[in-house]
């Protein structure tokens, strides 16, 4: 058999099989889904294939607009606390010994391996009105509050879900920082903050823009997290996007609310690229 | 180098915020009372009574069927995918079309395998969640056995083509004994993740009996129970006696690949 025969049958054997289940599941599937964004809802769900302007004239329409609004706030105040919990967490971690380091990063992603539903559950657990955090305020004779159903409870599951997301690329990019490089500043006189803000800081942007998106993708798209612990009343777009294909029934919206949810992250993938290149 | 102190604050506080949760799930799972919420004593009642529910016992098992079938498709075709990936195309586009499964949201997935499976008029059940599971699981195979791949000593494989063995008989005999470190790593996530998945089984699992996250998902909605923090408690355990159990065997596979 000739060489480049032999190729074009590997490329054929291994590559057509993955190839053909990602076109057929994936892009087909996607492709669907941008298609019906121009098309008429069906009275029993499904689509009528008539052009309309209709979807995109909805989402935004205010009532819409603010959902996606709103749920761009809950993702970038859950990113923001996520790093600034995360960033101190991952420099101490990069600074233990070998043996503690392995340890305390097995420990920062051992929650995450367990089932998402139910770490979601223990904050309805913690948060409710009889839970652990009211009793623990009835002891200093402080009022229960109301901690579930609102969107500091969301922002808390969320948080809580994906913080390993953004410890872990934290913990790479500190971690090969040279420690030689702190300790010039140090010795050149500046202080611990100064040589944090100039030095380690800048250094490691790649971390905080991985570990940023990965926090913020998940925490934008999410629903199941705003529809446990947000109660009736915070929606997010995976909300709407969930009533419009499983109860509403109109796929075409749903369609292209899903599509605003890509475009998003594309915008944010994009400009994740460009910062990190010029960093 | 100096470690400031006040460091150890909120390096603390989150290993307290990801433990906290988890403790007080565990505690009140031995609950004597009816409450999820107040401990008026230990009891293993709880426990007692999830063995005997068939919705749970039924969510385990079809959890079971829907993750070994995605991993056998995800295993197969995603390992495949990496060797043609990196020995016969050099295509950036293919390489990010592999990649996306893992990347897109998960709920755009099952959205679009909705919209897709309504379309052909599938009728939707476990198979269709075994299917829709395949397309994530197999992005990550991909990715981890490419990792292996690249780290992997070519040479072995021009000296079998040399000798005259074609592209499949070269896979079978040298490339695929080399990379089953790989394969089972990347087996084992693939199983873990459609364990764990909710988001796609939720859409695409139809009247069907559901799987054990959905069963969870809806005991949620319906109020909160002792049982539900029982079940929580084995699922914690199974998961770290896993990862606990993978981390330990990564250690010996990294130790011997050093002698």
């Amino acid at each position: 058999m000739s060489r480049s025969r032999g190729r074009r049958l590997g490329a054929f054997v291994f590559l057509t099989p993955g190839l053909t289940y990602l076109v057929v599941l994936l892009l087909v599937p996607l492709a669907l889904v941008l298609s019906y964004t121009v098309f008429q809802r069906g009275r029993f769900g499904g689509v009528v294939y008539e052009f309309t302007a209709e979807n995109f004239e909805r989402l935004v329409d205010p009532l819409y607009l603010d959902v996606v609004i709103g749920s761009l706030k809950i993702a970038a105040v859950t990113t923001v606390i996520a790093l600034l919990a995360g960033y101190p967490t991952a420099y101490l971690i990069a600074q233990l010994p070998r043996k503690w380091k392995t340890i305390a990063l097995v420990a920062i992603v051992l929650p995450f391996w367990t089932n998402f539903i139910i770490r979601v559950y223990a904050w309805i657990i913690l948060l409710s009105g009889p839970g652990l955090v009211n009793s623990g305020l009835k002891v200093f004779g402080i009022e229960p509050l109301e901690l579930l159903y609102n969107e500091g409870a969301i922002v808390a599951g969320l948080v809580y879900s994906y913080l390993p997301l953004m410890v872990l690329p934290l913990f790479a990019a500190i971690e090969k920082l040279d420690p030689q490089l702190r300790e010039a500043s140090a010795n050149l006189g500046a202080s611990g903050l100064t040589t944090f803000r100039k030095v380690t800081l800048p250094l490691t942007v790649p971390g905080v823009l991985t570990g940023s998106l990965f926090v913020f993708v998940p925490s934008f798209g999410n629903f199941v997290i705003p529809e446990l612990l947000g109660g009736s009343k915070s929606l997010m777009v995976g909300n709407l996007i969930r009533q419009q294909f499983l109860s509403a029934r109109d796929w075409p919206f749903g369609s292209t609310l899903a599509l605003a949810l890509i475009a998003v992250l594309l915008v944010l993938l994009v400009a994740q690229a460009w910062v990190a290149r010029r960093a | 180098m100096r470690r400031s102190k006040l460091l150890y604050v909120p390096f603390w506080a989150t290993y307290v915020f990801l433990y906290a949760p988890i403790a007080v799930l565990v505690v009140m799972s031995f609950n004597a009372g009816e409450s999820a919420y107040t401990y008026e004593g230990f009891s293993l009642k709880w426990y007692g009574e999830l063995a005997g529910d068939d919705r749970i016992m039924n969510g385990v098992v079809n959890t079971l069927i829907v993750a070994v079938g995605s991993t056998v498709i995800a295993t197969v075709l995603g390992t495949l995918l990496a060797v043609g990936l990196a020995r016969y195309t050099r295509s950036k586009l293919l390489d990010a079309v592999s990649l996306m499964p893992a990347v897109l949201p998960d709920l755009v997935l099952a959205i679009g395998l909705l919209v897709f499976y309504g379309m052909i008029q599938l009728t939707l059940g476990l198979y269709s969640v075994i299917l829709a599971h395949g397309v994530f699981a197999m992005a990550f195979v991909a990715a981890v056995v490419r990792t292996r791949l690249s780290g992997a000593d070519t040479s072995l494989e021009e000296a079998s083509r040399d000798l005259g063995a074609g592209p499949v008989a070269t896979f079978m005999r040298i490339t695929l004994p080399q990379l089953a470190p790989g394969i089972v790593a990347g087996a084992l996530l693939a199983f873990t993740l459609s364990l764990d998945e909710f988001v796609i089984a939720f859409f695409t699992i139809g009247n069907a009996e559901p799987t054990l996250p959905i069963v969870i998902y809806s005991m949620i909605r319906f109020g909160v129970t002792p049982k539900i923090n029982a079940l929580a408690a084995i699922l914690l355990l199974v998961s770290f006696t896993a990862v606990i159990a993978g981390q330990r065997l990564t250690k010996i596979g990294e130790s011997r690949a050093q002698d």
